[in-house]
């Protein structure tokens, strides 16, 4: 069967490589060109690359600056930030990204999901769900970057992001985001259990320990990572790291031939 | 002889542009009859739904200039994710009829597992076994892995066709041939190491 996926998130703002906590105070940390050069040599699974300046700017994607990367890319790239219009995403389908990955503007006009996925199949659209938890312990959905609660339940608009052709989810906690003390690996497990598609963790993670908690527990097809892979030490330094494949097939398990 | 990636519209032309210009080659585009009539050796990919890439071929006038390739000059073409299954007579996934070079049809994954466990579109890292020896499987051995994304799959009919097969429920095809076109349900663009060693082989064929 197939290895869990283990992908490195990298969040752009002004087109540096940031990282944030709960969401907030984005801290630079370099080049993302770089980034995923590095990446790249380090052979990931995958790459997810979200421009979290787009949606706040109300504005396109970066298409230059995403030709250059996507021609670094030579695994599995998914995009998100900005994607507003089928347009947009036939534009990053042409210049190299496998996915794109749509957020607000999926809250905003549904319709936009079954668009592309009619156009370019459900397994290049992503939905990513940013999730919030009250201190009751209720789950709602977040847009705009997690400046504005929605009231929607993430599990129904999981459900309704499935139907509408989401060819994967990512649920994303906005209050585990960079504090890598592990996932919410409640909310992966509702979503999870309530659709066929496979669920990507995302938001919290620290060790692959974390990781194989949100597959066992959350019964995540597959789990992504920020900080985890962009620091290094308790006092996070900068460090593009990954683990080796002997890591993750012995916490994962091998895809068998 | 220079490869010519056919841009109809349907995906990710660009990655493998990307991968091919890191061998070295100056890949070209072609989106007309002319430019299929004078490539030397193609590349179908493909992304999306079995009939709107029939479609998009034959509102290109590209059907017939890539069956002269083919079958009157026989030039080499390599057909990627859906651009194998178009390979195919037809698929589960349209009425449309298919290129035909393939003597099968693309069947939907769920055929592979019935009880419904496994998550539709199959998306992830898989090793292939090769099951036949073949000129673009040259210097990769069973256990090399790719990356696919997919819905439909060929299935694994035990023809001379097959030539590596992967796991999803059941084994179906991973790589195939046909004289000279061949098929990767995998994307090599996106394969890191393994995915530049074939695309290096059917740049050297």
């Amino acid at each position: 069967m197939l290895r869990t996926r283990v992908i490195p998130c990298l969040l752009i703002s002004n087109r540096g490589l940031v990282k944030t906590e709960r969401f907030k105070q984005p801290r630079y940390l370099g080049d993302p060109i770089n980034a995923v050069r590095i990446f790249n040599e380090k052979e990931v699974d995958e790459l997810i690359l979200l421009d979290i300046s787009a949606t706040a700017e109300e504005r396109a994607p970066d298409f230059d600056l995403l030709t250059s990367i996507a021609g670094e890319a030579f695994m599995p790239f998914a995009y998100g930030g900005g994607v507003q219009t089928l347009e947009h995403a036939l534009r990053l389908f042409s210049l190299g990204v496998e996915k794109v990955v749509l957020n607000s503007a999926a809250l905003a006009r549904p319709d936009l999901v079954s668009e592309i996925a009619a156009l370019s199949g459900r397994q290049s659209v992503v939905v990513c769900i940013d999730v919030v938890r009250s201190f009751s312990g209720r789950y709602e959905v977040a847009s705009k970057r997690g400046r504005q609660k929605t009231g929607i339940d993430p599990i129904e608009w999981a459900i309704r992001a499935t139907d509408l052709g989401a060819g994967e989810i990512v649920v994303q906690s906005v209050d585990q985001d960079g504090r890598m003390r592990g996932y919410d690996v409640e909310i992966v497990g509702r979503v999870a259990k309530a659709v066929t598609t496979p669920v990507i963790a995302l938001g919290g993670a620290a060790s692959l320990q974390d990781m194989k908690r949100a597959v066992d527990a959350g019964g995540a097809a597959a789990v992504a990572a920020g900080s985890m892979f962009v620091f290094h030490g308790k006092h996070r330094a900068v460090l593009i790291n990954y683990p080796q494949r002997a890591e993750l097939e012995e916490i994962f398990g091998e895809d068998l031939a | 002889m220079t490869i010519s990636v056919i841009d109809y519209g349907m995906g990710n032309v660009s990655s493998v542009v990307n991968m091919l210009r890191k061998l070295g080659d100056e890949p070209s585009l072609v989106r007309d009859p002319d430019g299929v009539a004078r490539a030397d050796k193609l590349i179908l990919p493909g992304v999306g739904a079995f009939d709107n890439a029939i479609s998009r071929l034959s509102a290109l006038g590209l059907i017939e200039p890539l069956r002269a390739h083919v079958e009157a000059r026989g030039n080499p073409l390599l057909g990627i994710c859906l651009g194998m299954q178009l390979l195919c007579r037809g698929s589960d996934e349209g009425t449309q009829a298919g290129l035909g070079w393939l003597n099968t049809r693309a069947v939907h994954l769920s055929a592979l597992d019935p009880a419904g466990r496994l998550p539709i579109p199959k998306m992830g890292w898989n090793s292939i076994e090769i099951v036949r020896r073949m000129p673009l499987l040259e210097g990769l051995e069973s256990g090399a892995r790719f990356y696919f994304a997919h819905s439909y799959f060929v299935p694994n009919d035990g023809s001379e066709a097959i030539a590596a097969t992967a796991e999803y429920g059941g084994r179906y095809a991973a790589c195939v041939r046909s004289g000279i076109v061949f098929g990767a349900q995998f994307h090599p663009e996106k394969s890191h190491r393994f995915g530049l060693q074939l695309l290096a082989n059917y740049c050297a064929l």
